[in-house]
């Protein structure tokens, strides 16, 4: 069998050298995708629902933040919205979300039985929904619209049924709801 | 030699006939979920599809081609019979077990909760026990395959353990450690309450528990297609591996880092701080070094073989190699799709761009191109490269045999890559049926009747594959070839002892797990106003 490359001094340069540069390329796209994610983390506050924070699904309807009366969105005295949200099999309660465009929103989400997930349909929101926990993330929507908000981590037999609606409306019309209701929903 | 014949041969002839089944099932739900056909009346049935599906291609399947891989790896590389056959059935058995006990109670309908568990839903118990027969089966194998190796090295002092072994041991090392988390999960959490003993559970927990186990096992799923790129192609195509201590290392970073990083699966999970979030995340970022150093060392072993044919220039030695070579074929296929699939990949590893893509199609989508696409088309190539030494009589369908990877890969670009569109226009995964009249639906309905086709491809693909084994049974028998696995350009006279063994690998692949688990699971215990009450699923008990 004829002898390979990599015999004499020059030949194993250049593989020294192809090994170098590859290193180099492979620490760069690394080094680069962390440098992203700390960025847009700190820069943007950009971060995934991770307060830990515990609920009991089995007493939610009785007192506290999410009894039925409670949820939808709330005005808070800063300005910005609260929207508190249930996901049971197989329905979001409210059904129908309403909030203001341009404006900061919390959005405070529990179960009352298994685990489920929300997204809204083009944009970045995306979170699991997991009984015993309480899933808050922060957002601003750009512009008016109407956003579709499946559950999106499987829940039982009828997942797939398991839908709601997110509005976003321009914020004088939001205020106007909110003068004649402490929470507001777009339900039927 | 292959000494225990019959053994190697149950392991694969039962891991292709589950593959078989089960990829009947995936192309039924993605005809069954398409425009192609109305709303499915009884949605239970996908479910118990997507369960049985989900369950026998992630656990069933790669497991036992694992094992069966191992068995004739440590017999052909070591030279000598495996120690202990007798228990290496009793593991095979345990999984032929496991697989009846899971797999009947999903078709009744008792188990719809996905190969994912995700409790609180609970099942009947017999799913659970069934997965942990199947557990339990490998982790014999994984105790032998260390014990083959260990004693071979005390009857060879200060030789090298030859590189095809070290990576398979390394491989079963990595599946006994990260199938403890699951273990635990079902043992300790899942068990107790489909057996009636409690009646709540801390689902928090059990993510975390599952998400121990649910990326690393992806590697466990990759070794064996790992150790066929370094140790069959560079034979098969005929040339040499370029470097034998950049196997080794690039198989050790995977213990150590396949590991530490399942939290990246958690992101939009409530129950985890973002501390150990962003832990995670960076650890995924090294996991993507083995196979960026794999991707190298393939290469420059590749572009060896073409210039000792004659290959010249700097590309031109790309047109001088065997692309006849069915080895060659399915190591660029895999290549194609790992690098897609890989930057798909490193996409979700990114914190915020993955709640673009989160439980979308997307994920569905990617890992089906990294699993199905380039780790089993390297199953395929590793049975092809086997079978004789099976069977006894010479592989003849060369063009059947290249036929099959090519419509393995279209199939595979056509069904995942219209999968990932779905998926960044926020179509959900897990869904028995989809409303294509909403808005946007008329792009959502194109995408998923195209990966209704790519699955009918596949389908086909296989179908070949298991038409070229039957008919290499049936072949004429021929005087086969002593087998051989790659040599190194520089064989190792003596390895360092750190490569030559795993014991310093393990045990940083026991603390960095500790590390980076220790904490959110120990947070998560001492929660008991986490303890939930389970919701049964399957009817009355």
């Amino acid at each position: 069998m004829p002898q390979p490359a990599s015999e004499s001094p020059s030949h194993s340069d250049v593989a020294a050298r192809a090994e170098r540069r590859w290193a180099i390329v492979m620490l760069g796209i690394i080094a680069l995708l962390v440098a992203m994610v700390v960025f847009t983390g700190l820069h943007w506050a950009m971060m995934p629902p991770s307060r830990v924070e515990t609920v009991d699904p089995a007493t939610l309807q009785l007192s506290g933040e999410f009894t039925e009366a409670n949820l939808g969105s709330a005005v808070e005295p800063d300005g910005s919205v609260t929207v508190r949200i249930v996901g049971q099999q197989y329905s979001f309660t409210p059904q129908c979300i309403v909030v203001p465009a341009g404006t900061p929103v919390t959005f405070r989400v529990t179960s009352a039985d298994v685990i489920h997930g929300l997204m809204i349909m083009g944009t970045n929101i995306n979170s699991m929904i997991e009984p015993g926990f309480i899933s808050t993330f922060k957002t601003t929507f750009d512009k008016p619209g109407d956003h579709q908000m499946p559950c999106h981590e499987f829940c039982g037999t009828g997942h797939q049924a398991m839908w709601a609606n997110v509005k976003v409306v321009e914020p004088s019309a939001f205020t106007q709801l909110a003068d004649h209701a402490r929470r507001l929903t777009c339900d039927l | 030699m292959i000494f225990n014949k019959r053994l190697v041969l149950a392991h694969f002839w039962l891991a292709f006939i589950a593959f078989g089944a089960a990829i009947l099932l995936g192309e039924w739900q993605m005809f069954i979920r398409s425009p192609l056909h109305g709303w499915l009346r009884n949605a239970d049935l996908y479910y118990r599809s997507v369960t049985a599906h989900g369950t026998v291609m992630g656990y069933v399947f790669p497991t036992l081609v694992a094992m069966g891989f191992g068995y004739a790896v440590s017999e052909l590389s070591l030279g000598r019979s495996l120690i202990g056959p007798r228990w290496a059935w009793a593991g095979f058995i345990l999984i032929v077990i496991g697989s009846v006990v899971a797999s009947v109670p999903i078709a009744m309908g008792l188990d719809s909760v996905l190969y994912t568990f995700y409790p609180p839903m609970i099942g009947h118990a017999s799913y659970y026990l069934g997965v942990v027969l199947v557990v339990v089966g490998s982790w014999i194998w994984v105790a032998l395959m260390g014990v083959n190796m260990y004693a071979w090295k005390k009857a060879n002092p200060g030789k090298p353990v030859p590189l095809p072994m070290f990576a398979t041991v390394a491989g079963a090392f990595l599946w006994g450690w990260t199938a403890v988390g699951a273990a635990a999960e079902l043992l300790f959490q899942i068990l107790p309450v489909a057996l009636g003993f409690s009646s709540t559970i801390n689902a928090g927990l059990a993510r975390v528990l599952f998400s121990w186990t649910l990326h690393a096992i992806v590697y466990f799923w990759l070794m064996p297609a790992y150790i066929a790129f370094y140790t069959i192609v560079p034979r098969a195509i005929g040339g040499r591996l370029y470097s034998d201590t950049m196997g080794r290392v690039a198989f050790v970073l995977f213990l150590v880092f396949s590991m530490p990083i399942g939290i990246h699966h958690l992101f939009a999970d409530p129950q985890v701080g973002s501390g150990f979030k962003f832990l995670h995340s960076v650890f995924t970022a090294m996991v993507s070094v083995p196979t960026l150093l794999t991707v190298f060392t393939i290469c420059a072993s590749v572009e060896i073989a073409s210039r000792l044919r004659g290959g010249k220039g700097a590309f031109g030695w790309v047109k001088a190699l065997p692309w006849g070579n069915p080895q060659m074929l399915a190591l660029a296929l895999s290549f194609v799709m790992l690098g897609f699939g890989g930057a798909g990949g490193l996409i979700n590893m990114s914190y915020q761009l993955n709640s673009t893509i989160h439980n979308t199609q997307w994920v569905t989508a990617h890992f089906h191109l990294i699993f199905a696409g380039a780790i089993v088309i390297m199953y395929f190539a590793i049975a092809y490269d086997l079978w004789p030494q099976l069977t006894g009589r010479a592989m003849t369908d060369l063009r059947l045999i290249r036929t099959q990877l090519w419509l393995w890969f279209i199939g595979m670009i056509v069904l995942t890559f219209p999968w990932h569109y779905a998926g960044l226009l926020g179509v959900p995964r897990r869904m028995a049926y989809y409303d294509y009249s909403g808005p946007n639906g008329h792009t959502e309905a194109i995408t998923v009747i195209m990966s209704v086709v790519g699955g009918a491809i596949l389908v086909i693909s296989a179908a070949l594959f298991i038409t070229v084994l039957v008919r290499n049974h049936r072949g004429r028998t021929a005087d086969v070839a002593p087998y051989t696995f790659s040599r190194a350009i520089h064989e190792p006279k003596s390895v360092h002892w750190a490569l030559n063994g795993l014991g310093l690998w393990v045990g940083l692949m026991i603390a960095l797990t500790v590390t980076n688990y220790a904490f959110p699971i120990w947070q998560l215990i001492k929660l008991h106003e986490a303890q939930v009450p389970a919701v049964y699923v399957g009817g009355d008990r």
